[in-house]
């Protein structure tokens, strides 16, 4: 969970993202009529009105440049019929977003919602074309990725369904013993989750996280909520919220913003997550569950490497090699600390352990940084 | 790191600032080159030498230094560590950016070579120096034979309060500069190619030079207030340097130590100074506890600072007469330590002192005696906490095409 780091990346203009780490990425933007100078599709949000520049559309990456010229808070979806395909909440009056979708051929709406009610004021797009920028090398390693994107999303869902359940029995320790197990295929897959406008806040905020006026939601809501002793009936909304929001996320994966390079600084981003949350022990704070978030988050990263080689095997051998030493490495470190079919509670590993956890992250995460680039033949 | 063209990081300012954006980066580069081949300017230190730099160079006026654990998987990747580290301290000391594309020429994909915190600043007379622990030759990299016999872990004086956390270290580099931001530029250049290979440990920053080599120039002050270093070697006095400072080729006790020889050994010593009590004691008692007056730095009973004296005739607890060469079989270091803050200690005094820096011929003749003596009766130790420490062997300088090291691994 990264809103702090998400938000200003995505506020970028379209063209400095190229550069940065985001998945959210804009190296190919669409070039239908209507677009702006940096290939975005403006989208002007007022209280009566939702100006789409461009409604018919190329296949492949597309970012809306949103703009609320309103004076209500508003929000912009992106249906395929009644399935979202991308959402932005809470922009407020004056304030500008960029959201990236992967949009295939076929018809979509644009729904702006003032005072985030209602059905909003719908735009219908159409989206045209076949084919792909990528070459085939390119495109088997998005497809394969977005597979394995898909299977891992689809299998949050009963997981979530059972500490959901677990939750509203009052089940405290068969909640508990859910809980982490819930978070691991979205543990390795997170930064795509990110790429989606609000999901991931909603279902991975942390406590820090959050400024004043905002309410703790998602899976953090419900550790403390079973890890406090707080009565659960209290949290039941919560879990069934978290349901949605896993299955909303397993129906969002076909539109995921995908390309060689997303996928690359994807995999540093989980290990950014494991170097500034699950090394300080941050991530699960009451919980302590950490390194199973830990162990999630480098096979994420592993994942995606597995997709990449093909390409990266040709633009940059050594560093595949590199990486391939350093993802042993790391294993290595973590493997003292399995217990069962998980791991021991964080808390219970001292500063020595993890100083040796950080450094064999820091000996991964720095050719790791590399990746992206490579990926995208840089 | 070899391929990266000569151009400084002025010049690339210069160029950038002209309207010469990506495409003129080449051109930028071959016009500073041919007025300036090392890119650096006249304010950079040369690399290569006999000894390396930044032991008798004129001290600089910031330190940044950071001792480093060691885990490289193996021997091979502890070289090439060395390697990799010496290539990039080339570019550094030369005021040059690192690594292919330096700080905004790589693609833009990429994360930047070098993190760019530096460009626009000079080669401020960087210096990086580098030492071996005695914890490096231990069994991991089979060096246990080539551990110097000189190379002592240093043994407990009294009054130690010695924090394990501001200890010791596999491998240490001294970055002095004049620029404060281009020696911490690159201590984390240095740290971020260990990734994998060597994490810091622990390090410093020292903020103003509590001693010179140049005997021509003032002698600087330490926290006390008190001039420090009057009797410090010359840094230009080859005579002296290799009487006292490098190792000599006769001081190998065994061939496979031999790779010493033009090297020096290094000890660095946090020491926290209880300046408030310190500043509460009467002028007069603070020229006792020394044995200098504080204003000219003269020896008790002289005029002149650099007036000859008599040890004994300074008071028998005085720091002064204590260090004095003379009670140490002439013994000397040299001696080139930094002023320190760290912020508060908690208790509403300042953690301020001096990171002493002393290279020597051989610590069990030099810094060891000494400091026995002074924890033992030095009237100022009353003052003075050593709250960290450290000894390193500094293999000798680095010749063309050379590594930091080579003769210990190759």
């Amino acid at each position: 969970m990264r809103i702090r780091a998400l938000a200003p990346i995505l506020l970028l203009p379209a063209l400095a993202l190229a550069g940065c780490g985001s998945l959210v990425e804009s190296t190919e933007p669409a070039a239908g009529s209507g677009a702006s100078d940096d290939g975005a599709v403006a989208v002007t949000a007022t209280d009566e009105a939702c100006e789409v520049a461009s409604t018919d559309l190329p296949n492949g990456l597309t970012t809306f440049a949103i703009t609320n010229g309103g004076s209500q808070v508003t929000e912009v979806y992106v249906y395929a019929g009644e399935r979202i395909v991308t959402e932005k909440e809470n922009i407020g009056p004056g304030t500008s977003y960029e959201l990236t979708v992967d949009l295939t051929a076929g018809d979509y709406e644009v729904a702006c919602k003032p005072g985030m009610v209602g059905d909003g004021i719908r735009s219908a797009i159409s989206v045209t074309g076949e084919g792909s920028p990528l070459d085939a090398t390119e495109q088997a390693a998005v497809d394969g990725y977005r597979a394995f994107v898909q299977e891992r999303a689809d299998a949050t869902v009963p997981l979530v369904q059972q500490l959901r359940d677990a939750v509203a029995a009052g089940d405290r320790a068969g909640a508990q013993a859910l809980y982490a197990p819930s978070r691991v295929p979205w543990e390795t897959v997170e930064p795509v989750a990110e790429s989606f406008g609000d999901l991931d806040p909603r279902m991975d905020a942390r406590e820090a996280d959050l400024t004043e006026g905002e309410d703790l939601t998602g899976w953090h809501r419900l550790e403390k909520a079973l890890w406090t002793g707080e009565d659960l009936a209290a949290v039941v909304p919560v879990a069934d919220q978290l349901l949605l929001d896993v299955g909303e996320l397993a129906q969002r994966v076909p539109n995921a913003a995908l390309t060689p390079t997303s996928i690359g600084n994807g995999a540093k981003e989980l290990l950014d997550e494991v170097a500034t949350g699950k090394i300080t022990g941050e991530e699960e704070a009451f919980s302590h569950t950490d390194l199973v978030d830990f162990q999630a988050n480098v096979d994420g990263a592993r994942a995606a490497l597995d997709a990449l080689r093909p390409i990266v095997e040709a633009s940059d051998p050594e560093l595949v090699a590199s990486l391939d030493t350093e993802f042993a490495a790391v294993q290595a470190a973590l493997d003292p600390y399995r217990s069962g079919a998980g791991f021991v509670s964080y808390d219970t590993v001292g500063e020595d352990g993890r100083r040796d956890l950080a450094r064999a992250v820091d000996g991964l995460s720095e050719p790791l940084s590399r990746l992206g680039a490579a990926a995208g033949g840089a | 790191m070899s391929a990266v063209p000569s151009v400084s990081r002025r010049g690339l300012l210069t160029a950038l600032g002209a309207g010469a954006v990506g495409a003129g980066l080449a051109a930028a580069g071959t016009a500073v080159a041919s007025a300036d081949p090392d890119g650096g300017g006249r304010d950079a230190v040369a690399f290569e030498g006999e000894h390396q730099a930044g032991i008798a160079t004129d001290v600089q006026s910031h330190l940044h230094f950071a001792a480093f654990d060691v885990v490289a998987a193996d021997r091979e990747e502890l070289a090439g560590l060395l390697r990799d580290w010496t290539a990039a301290a080339r570019d550094l000391v030369a005021g040059r950016p690192v690594g292919e594309g330096g700080a905004t020429g790589g693609s833009p994909l990429a994360p930047p070579a070098d993190t760019g915190e530096a460009v626009g600043l000079p080669a401020a007379r960087l210096t990086l120096t580098v030492g071996f622990g005695p914890s490096l030759f231990d069994d991991r990299y089979g060096l246990a034979e080539r551990r110097p016999e000189a190379l002592v872990e240093l043994p407990a004086f009294r009054g130690d309060a010695l924090d394990p956390a501001r200890c010791g270290g596999d491998l240490a580099v001294q970055a002095c500069a004049d620029d404060p931001q281009v020696a911490v530029h690159a201590i984390r250049t240095l740290s971020r190619i260990a990734a994998g290979r060597a994490a810091v440990r622990w390090a410093q920053l020292g903020y103003g030079r509590a001693a010179t080599v140049d005997p021509s120039a003032p002698t600087p002050r330490n926290l006390f207030g008190f001039k420090d270093g009057t009797a410090n070697p010359s840094g230009t006095d080859a005579a002296t340097l290799d009487e006292h400072v490098w190792v000599a080729g006769e001081d190998a006790a065994a061939p496979a130590q031999a790779w010493m020889t033009g090297g020096s050994y290094l000890v660095a010593r946090r020491i926290a100074m209880h300046v408030e009590t310190w500043d509460r004691s009467s002028l007069g008692e603070q020229e006792q506890v020394i044995g200098r007056t504080k204003g000219e730095g003269a020896p008790l009973g002289g005029r002149r600072e650099h007036d000859a004296f008599d040890p004994a005739s300074l008071p028998a607890s005085s720091h002064v007469r204590l260090a004095h060469p003379s009670r140490h079989g002439g013994a000397q270091m040299l001696r080139r330590g930094y002023n320190y803050t760290d912020g508060a200690d908690g208790l509403g005094h300042l953690d301020a002192g001096l990171f002493f820096l002393a290279y020597q011929r051989d610590v069990r003749r030099a810094f060891v005696p000494v400091q026995r003596l002074l924890a033992d009766d030095d009237a100022l130790s009353e003052y003075l906490r050593h709250t960290g420490s450290g000894v390193w062997a500094v293999p000798p300088g680095v010749g063309r095409g050379g590594w930091w090291g080579e003769g210990l691994l190759a």
